[in-house]
């Protein structure tokens, strides 16, 4: 099958009303926690996940990778409006596009957010389109010690390109890694740090994990600030940018563009350092680097396109190699698992209604954010006077419910009561959670792959070395933690 | 920076890591080539705890002290209101677990005005009564006499 053709075939599939509808859904509800502060995507997700056991797989995916994306647009209008960003990834949208807004152009900087998002959305579709076959092709020649090596490096990877400390990120992948290990052991039926607690034999389930140590946790740390929030209330005059505007964000756009998309292809960053990395480009570029910060709009367009770039690029690692680069990535690795479908190489060729259908929704998906963002950016700014005493509660509820409908099993609710005191000690003491999730995921398929290897190549650990792609891998891994490394005995030397 | 949190933190760590070792003490760890159920979790239990080392004995190294500020109080308040759903839910439905929820889940917060958690509790009730029982179709009871 041609790209042509399996664009069609995914445009039919996510053309059915249903899937626009889920699609829809999707969208519009990541938009909204993504103006809402103190809910983020990853929650979100996490707390939805149980219900999309309920839904078809295809409806399901294009559902949750709507909420997704649509965050990222949600994240820019509060960061424009209110110098307060929904989601990390917005985070430097701040910088100018607050200042444009306060200087009266709140509109334009919406307007070319949201077309710059677009721009990025088409074009990490097609990049998905064009480069997620092939690099599934590829990956069927992996053996176990590609895989190990490969699953390797994602999660170094996660641990130290992450914002935070990377030796503690380390120490949290392998912490993930330990949780993945509780229930039974698949080589020999071992039920492994259970303690005899039979909902531990099957481990601990990953809602549980995702709800209590994100959206819990979030929650109890949320309550301890106090509300600052006040919203900007000016009036938003016009919002089509003029000529002058759109011209000056083109090509920001195309770089923040070709900058997300390489950070999201990479294990473990995701669209927060993409959206940051643009934006410094932008600013090193420039010929008078003096106007970023005072409301320069290439400084709204370069992030914006580089963090939906990176969100829409994170996917094909997800759905090509079956290895997530973000947390939320993981999340939705989780749900194609628990729809029944085994991410990976095959993905593509056996369930291509699935692949391709999520494809052409990713781009329908954006197309609506644009068309709907602009004539509804009234509504979103009225929701955000929601007072956070309301929300909390609520997304209390859903975390109660979400856990409790996986199993109905009261325990799956206490354990998540537990992770979210876990989670609250682990973020006090600035510990990220997001690698933590990585190593749960993977840590199950991980062993069984080093078990592999090591059987195949008869306990020679060299065989990670002595295969050319294996040995890529490896070698970029040590790479990492070597700059790492270095950047951290600096560190050291400059305190003392 | 991070100071004081990283001795805790890397305590943490190593403490997990003795906890994995411990645990793994009856696991077959088996050889390299034919690996047991306890080689991965040693494996992972030793690295964990060289890496706790790392990150307490760097921490200790330096000078500035940021003060780690605890709130416990929004935090026991929403694991309460989160155990008592997990008991109650089995037990008496899902309206009473939800009724009992939201009162405890708004004590923890600073903000939260009495009238509001009252119609907030019973809106959010027939919501989640609608949504999840009516139109999800999970299969809950809403009231178990």
């Amino acid at each position: 099958m041609g790209v042509t053709e399996s664009l069609a075939l995914g445009f039919q599939v996510a053309l059915s009303a249903q899937n626009l509808a889920y699609c829809f859904a999707g969208v519009a509800l990541g938009t909204l926690i993504g103006v809402l502060p103190g809910i983020g995507p990853l929650s979100t997700i996490g707390l939805l996940f149980p219900i999309t056991f309920y839904l078809p797989s295809i409806p399901a995916l294009i559902m949750l990778a709507g909420i997704y994306y649509g965050a990222q647009y949600g994240g820019a209008i509060t960061s424009i409006l209110l110098n307060l960003p929904g989601e990390t990834s917005s985070a430097v949208t701040c910088l100018d596009g607050y200042p444009m807004a306060r200087g009266g152009r709140a509109g334009a900087a919406l307007a070319i957010s949201a077309l710059a998002s677009f721009l990025a959305g088409c074009i990490g579709t097609l990049l998905i389109a064009l480069a997620g076959p092939p690099l599934g092709e590829w990956a069927l020649a992996f053996g176990s010690a590609e895989y190990f090596s490969l699953m390797l490096m994602g999660l170094v990877g996660s641990a130290v390109l992450t914002q935070g400390d990377a030796v503690k990120g380390l120490a949290m992948v392998v912490v993930g890694l330990l949780i993945g290990l509780i229930g039974t052991d698949v080589n020999s039926g071992l039920a492994r740090y259970a303690f005899d607690v039979p909902e531990l034999v099957d481990g601990v389930g990953f809602t549980v994990i995702a709800v209590g140590l994100f959206a819990v946790a979030e929650i109890a740390t949320n309550l301890e600030r106090r509300e600052p929030q006040t919203a900007y209330t000016g009036a938003l005059t016009s919002i089509m940018p003029n000529a002058a505007e759109l011209a000056r964000s083109f090509w920001p756009a195309m770089r923040g563009t070709g900058v997300g998309a390489f950070f999201g292809l990479l294990p473990g960053t995701g669209p927060a350092l993409s959206s940051f990395a643009a934006y410094m480009l932008e600013k090193k570029i420039a010929r008078e680097p003096a106007r970023f910060g005072k409301g320069a709009i290439e400084g709204v367009a370069a992030p914006e396109a580089a963090n939906n770039a990176a969100a829409q690029a994170s996917f094909i690692p997800t759905l090509t190699l079956g290895i997530p680069g973000t947390a939320v990535m993981t999340l939705m690795l989780g749900a194609m698992v628990m729809q029944g479908v085994t991410p990976g190489p095959q993905v593509v060729t056996a369930n291509p209604e699935l692949f391709w259908g999520i494809v052409a929704s990713m781009w329908i998906g954006n197309l609506m954010l644009l068309v709907l963002n602009l004539p509804l950016v009234g509504v979103w700014v009225r929701l955000l006077r929601i007072p956070y005493r309301w929300l909390f509660p609520c997304v209390v509820m859903f975390c109660c419910v979400g856990n409790y409908s996986v199993n109905n099993n009261p325990v799956d609710v206490y354990l998540c009561a537990a992770l979210g005191v876990f989670g609250y000690v682990l973020a006090k003491l600035e510990c990220e959670p997001a690698p933590l999730l990585l190593g749960y995921v993977l840590g199950p398929l991980m062993e069984e792959h080093l078990r592999r290897a090591m059987l195949l190549s008869r306990g020679d650990p060299t065989v990670f070395f002595t295969r050319p792609i294996s040995l890529v891998f490896m070698v970029a891994t040590l790479l990492v933690l070597l700059v790492t490394l270095k950047g951290l005995d600096l560190r050291i030397a400059r305190r003392e | 920076m991070h100071l004081h949190r990283d001795i805790l933190a890397g305590t943490l760590f190593v403490v997990i890591g003795a906890a994995a070792l411990l645990g793994a003490r009856g696991y077959p760890v088996g050889t390299a080539m034919q690996m047991g159920p306890g080689y991965f979790p040693v494996a992972l239990g030793w690295i964990l705890i060289l890496l706790g080392a790392l990150v307490g004995l760097r921490a200790a190294r330096a000078r500035d002290w940021r003060p780690l500020a605890w709130d416990w109080r929004p935090l026991a308040w929403i694991s309460v209101s989160i155990l008592a759903f997990g008991f109650l839910m089995p037990r008496f439905g899902l309206v009473p677990a939800l009724l009992a929820m939201f009162p405890l889940a708004a004590a923890g917060g600073r903000q939260s005005r009495w009238h509001e958690v009252v119609v907030l509790t019973l809106a959010m009730s027939a919501f989640a009564a609608a949504v999840f029982v009516y139109g999800l179709k999970l299969p809950y009871r809403l009231f178990i006499f």
